[in-house]
């Protein structure tokens, strides 16, 4: 504890200390600038990143009224929007599923975003909201992941991690940013899945699904989680599910990218085009039932305006 | 003072920084080169500013940036790119990387992200493995490489074209064919031609000239198949290395 006072108060003699000896480091005859570009650190150089700010009574608003597509849909700058997203955690570690549409108003604006956002070999990021927002801020968490692993020799957990970016973004709290994400990964307490979202909420849990069509995914996520799952039966269910938002919510589609997160860090599992999904199944995949999964396939043959033989005798 | 009521009607004024000035962008990634091209009509509402604005620019014999949306905001923004590339070069005695030079973009655009730049970009190039690549960014700076990209006025006429024909999406390969995974230089020019005839047909905000980038990985024999190409230039500032290309055509100016 006391350790922890010296560190991070400013007024301790330590601290005193260590500000004395910071502002000679400035004084330095060789810092970064003089090698042009921040020693190619550029706007990092300082550490934080600084941003513009229109010179507006009432920034925010100004903001608002460029860039929200929902309250206007012919404002000039439009942010990519759209998407469906899970993960779960289960007995054999944690499923990581998303779409893969970005849509600007009701235009596709891509089929083959990355919405899994790869932190480091331990911990998974996903993408709902604003694109900018979330690739930026997930990038940046990365890196003080990173500086984390060098001050304390070991790992950040997820949770530290979450916290990190959930701090983080309630600082621009009211300020624009819109952010729902899935903090995944698997530190000493075992999986763990975190929700973090510009409103500044945290929340641990076992099951999440974040964007337009989480509702669709919920459906048959809800219905078919279990701890006991099987990694192959895992898997399936969370590609079951994104197929499920996909053909059912507009504005989420295109793909399925799929994660697993074990022990040993994460792992791309595959892409499976939705479409695909819905006429001839995932492929041949471990724990995909064979078939497609769309209702008009499965049913052929057993519907009304095509019943089965026994059924049309009788 | 009772008297000295304002008649005046409540006003209300707003900050407005932003037009959009039309055109239209598009890059294709080959094998081993990029071609990157853009349209240089300017024009604002209904009417044409200039005929040759242009919208592509060289950054590094490895880098083409394609810039669509404000047109000052996109000078300002190419600008300040490429002061920041220089610093680079004179820190490292070196270009910059092209997909470092896509992460230095994300930051500079997100650094605007309470005030952005209305500006869509599209870099092209030869990434550090020989291979074409481009980037497409939104205004705040979420990015993705991807094979092909269209971005502007008529992003929505030309995008399902490559869809189509770069793709192959909705097509279905005659029976024992199987679609190509790269298409040659010369199929991709003729598309990019093609997109931009049909896009200044349609589209009032798209014509009068085209200007098509083709950057070429080192060693690479993409030209040597197409014979000569009327009016091609070459900006290449460094020996043996990538090779920068640019071809002009006319574009309809009506």
């Amino acid at each position: 504890m006391n350790s922890f006072a010296e560190r991070f108060s400013t007024t301790s003699a330590t601290a005193q200390m260590r500000i004395a000896q910071a502002a000679a480091a400035d004084e330095e005859e060789f810092d970064g600038a003089m090698w042009g570009s921040d020693a190619g650190f550029g706007s990092l150089a300082k550490g934080v990143p600084s941003f513009s700010v229109p010179a507006v009574a009432d920034p925010t608003s100004f903001l608002r009224l460029h860039t929200d597509d929902h309250a206007d849909p012919n404002c000039r700058i439009k942010i990519k929007h759209g998407t469906t997203t899970l993960a779960f955690r289960f007995q054999g570690g944690v499923i990581v599923a998303v779409d893969s549409r970005a849509t600007a108003g009701s235009y596709i604006a891509s089929g083959t975003v990355k919405k899994v956002i790869e932190i480091n070999p331990y911990l998974l990021g996903t993408m709902a909201g604003g694109a900018a927002d979330c690739q930026y801020w997930e990038t940046y968490l990365g890196m003080h992941c990173r500086l984390h692993e060098l001050r304390n020799r070991e790992r950040i957990s997820v949770s530290a991690a979450s916290k990190y970016l959930s701090n983080l973004v309630y600082g621009y709290k009211g300020m624009g940013l819109s952010m729902g994400t899935m903090i995944c990964g698997w530190d000493k307490t075992g999986p763990a899945v975190f929700y973090v979202d510009s409103d500044g909420t945290r929340l641990k849990g076992d099951l999440f699904s974040v964007g337009s069509g989480s509702t669709h995914a919920y459906g048959v996520l809800d219905q078919g989680y279990r701890w006991d799952l099987t990694d192959e039966e895992a898997q399936e269910l969370g590609r079951r599910s994104i197929y499920a938002a996909g053909h059912r919510d507009a504005y989420s589609g295109n793909t399925c990218n799929l994660y697993h997160v074990k022990e040993d860090g994460w792992k791309f599992i595959g892409n499976y085009d939705i479409s695909q999904m819905h006429y001839d199944g995932p492929g041949d995949v471990p724990g995909a039932p064979g078939g497609g999964y769309g209702y008009d396939i499965r049913v052929e043959g057993r519907n009304s305006s095509n019943p089965p033989a026994v059924a049309a005798a009788a | 003072m009772p008297n000295m009521i304002s008649l005046a009607q409540p006003q209300q004024r707003q900050f407005n920084p932003y037009t959009e000035n039309g055109g239209t962008i598009l890059a294709i990634a080959g094998a081993d080169f990029s071609v990157i091209a853009g349209d240089t009509r300017q024009s604002e509402g209904y009417s044409i500013q200039t005929r040759y604005a242009p919208k592509v620019f060289r950054l590094t014999d490895k880098a083409v940036l394609a810039v669509n949306g404000f047109a000052a905001d996109g000078n300002m923004f190419v600008k300040k790119v490429r002061q920041r590339l220089e610093w680079y070069r004179h820190a490292h005695a070196k270009d910059m990387p092209l997909r470092a030079i896509a992460r230095l973009i994300q930051t500079m655009l997100y650094a605007r992200r309470f005030f952005p730049f209305y500006v869509y970009n599209i870099l092209g190039g030869i990434e550090e493995d020989g291979t074409g690549a481009v980037y497409s960014f939104d205004p705040v700076g979420s990015y993705e490489r991807e094979a092909c990209r269209a971005a502007g006025a008529a992003q929505s006429l030309v995008q399902p074209f490559l869809d189509n024909q770069i793709y192959f999406k909705n097509q279905t390969p005659a029976p024992g064919t199987s679609h190509p995974v790269h298409l040659p230089l010369s199929t991709v020019l003729a598309l990019v031609i093609d997109s931009f005839t049909s896009a200044t047909e349609r589209h009032i905000e798209v014509g009068d000239g085209l200007e098509m980038y083709v950057v070429l990985s080192k060693g690479s024999t993409a030209f040597q198949s197409l014979g000569a190409i009327h009016g091609i230039q070459e900006l290449t500032a460094t020996e043996d290395g990538e090779r920068v290309f640019v071809i002009r055509r006319e574009l309809k100016k009506d």
